[in-house]
């Protein structure tokens, strides 16, 4: 990789900024500023946190549907498989995100080596 | 590891606070958690023609590792900037109970809100969760320093964890390289579960999950927003209902 590969194009940094940067800083400043007056229990922020759940739990599901790059390479059968094999272990070893994460990855690499 | 007592001299100098901030890394599995979601951003980064240094970027100034998967898996399969940037903010709103909720911890009577600038910046859900676990045991007028030592400790691990990731995903064998990009949705989908105490956040989390393949059917460009709106307002609606008949 060449120094301006590692740079990459400005304007794919101007993107972050727009799209990434202020979407994010936004919301922190703005709990700096009104810290004081909002109750953490509001209703508005109950349904707040639900879309934003809602929101990560569909990139969840659109890296594992349409996954990018080398992970395509890998069967959806095995892909499904993977996060639902994790899940269970999830669930079994009462929440152990360690637990899960490497079940899931086992399972992956598993039946990738054993379809060949 | 234990963190001296609350008076002991350990604690007179602002930056020996700083340093038992950045030491305190090593006492969280959650450490690793990080480590190994930022391993697959870095490799996410990769295979979607991101370069590093915008990985790198994303993750200093963005911080907060959600956010970062949206923005790169929203871009990467062709959203305009407007759809990104509705999405990110969405997901970014959840900061904003965070930061409010976390300040008070670190704020003394004559605390400016200037000094909690970097401490806000630092916000996220890694550092939330472990600012309610270490800053009943420092000093309060050392938890400032104590914060800018934990959130400078994660983000090195962070930053350390694209590059390694983004470095693997361009040399591994296609196999290797689809592991680490697996390791993104399931350290996510395995800590946003273990985060969710309410039944509206369980039933935000299925949801979102089983209605993006719905959405992504009618092919409108904001397939995450929608499924996102409908799973997240019918959570609400159970958690509303559930209030309502207690």
């Amino acid at each position: 990789m060449s120094f301006a590969q590692a740079i990459g194009d400005w304007h794919a940094l101007a993107v972050l900024f727009v799209a990434g940067v202020v979407p994010n800083q936004i919301w922190r400043m703005l709990g700096l500023w009104f810290g004081g007056g909002i109750d953490e229990g509001s209703e508005l922020l109950v349904w707040v946190r639900a879309v934003a759940t809602a929101i990560l739990a569909g990139v969840i599901a659109q890296i594992v549907v349409q996954p990018p790059g080398a992970l395509a390479s890998v069967p959806d059968v095995l892909r499904y498989g993977a996060v639902g094999a994790g899940l269970v272990v999830f669930l079994l070893t009462r929440r152990s995100i360690f637990a899960g994460v490497v079940t899931g990855e086992v399972f992956m690499l598993a039946g990738k080596w054993w379809l060949g | 590891m234990a963190l001296p007592p609350l008076d002991s001299p350990q604690w007179n100098s602002p930056w020996r606070a700083f340093g038992w901030g950045l030491r305190s890394i090593t006492q969280t599995i959650l450490t690793i958690v990080l480590f190994v979601t930022y391993l697959g951003i870095g490799a996410l980064a990769h295979d979607t023609h991101f370069s590093l240094l915008w990985a790198l970027c994303s993750t200093l100034f963005v911080w907060a590792g959600p956010a970062q998967i949206i923005l790169i898996t929203t871009l990467g399969s062709g959203a305009t900037i407007i759809q990104s940037a509705i999405a990110v903010t969405v997901s970014a709103i959840r900061l904003f109970p965070m930061v409010v909720s976390v300040l008070p911890l670190m704020r003394t009577p004559t605390t400016k809100r200037r000094e909690l600038i970097f401490a806000a910046h630092l916000t996220a859900v890694t550092l939330w969760v472990e600012c309610h676990r270490f800053l009943p045991q420092v000093p309060r007028e050392r938890r400032i320093a104590f914060v800018h030592g934990l959130g400078c400790g994660l983000v090195s691990v962070c930053l350390v964890a694209n590059i390694v990731g983004y470095f693997l995903a361009a040399n591994l064998t296609q196999t290797l390289g689809a592991a680490i990009l697996l390791l993104t949705p399931l350290s996510f989908l395995f800590s946003t579960a273990r985060n969710s105490r309410e039944v509206a956040d369980v039933v935000a989390l299925v949801l979102g999950i089983v209605l993006y393949p719905l959405a992504a059917k009618m092919n409108s460009g904001l397939d995450i927003l929608v499924s996102g709106v409908v799973a997240g307002t019918i959570a609400y609606g159970v958690h509303w209902w559930r209030e309502v008949r207690a």
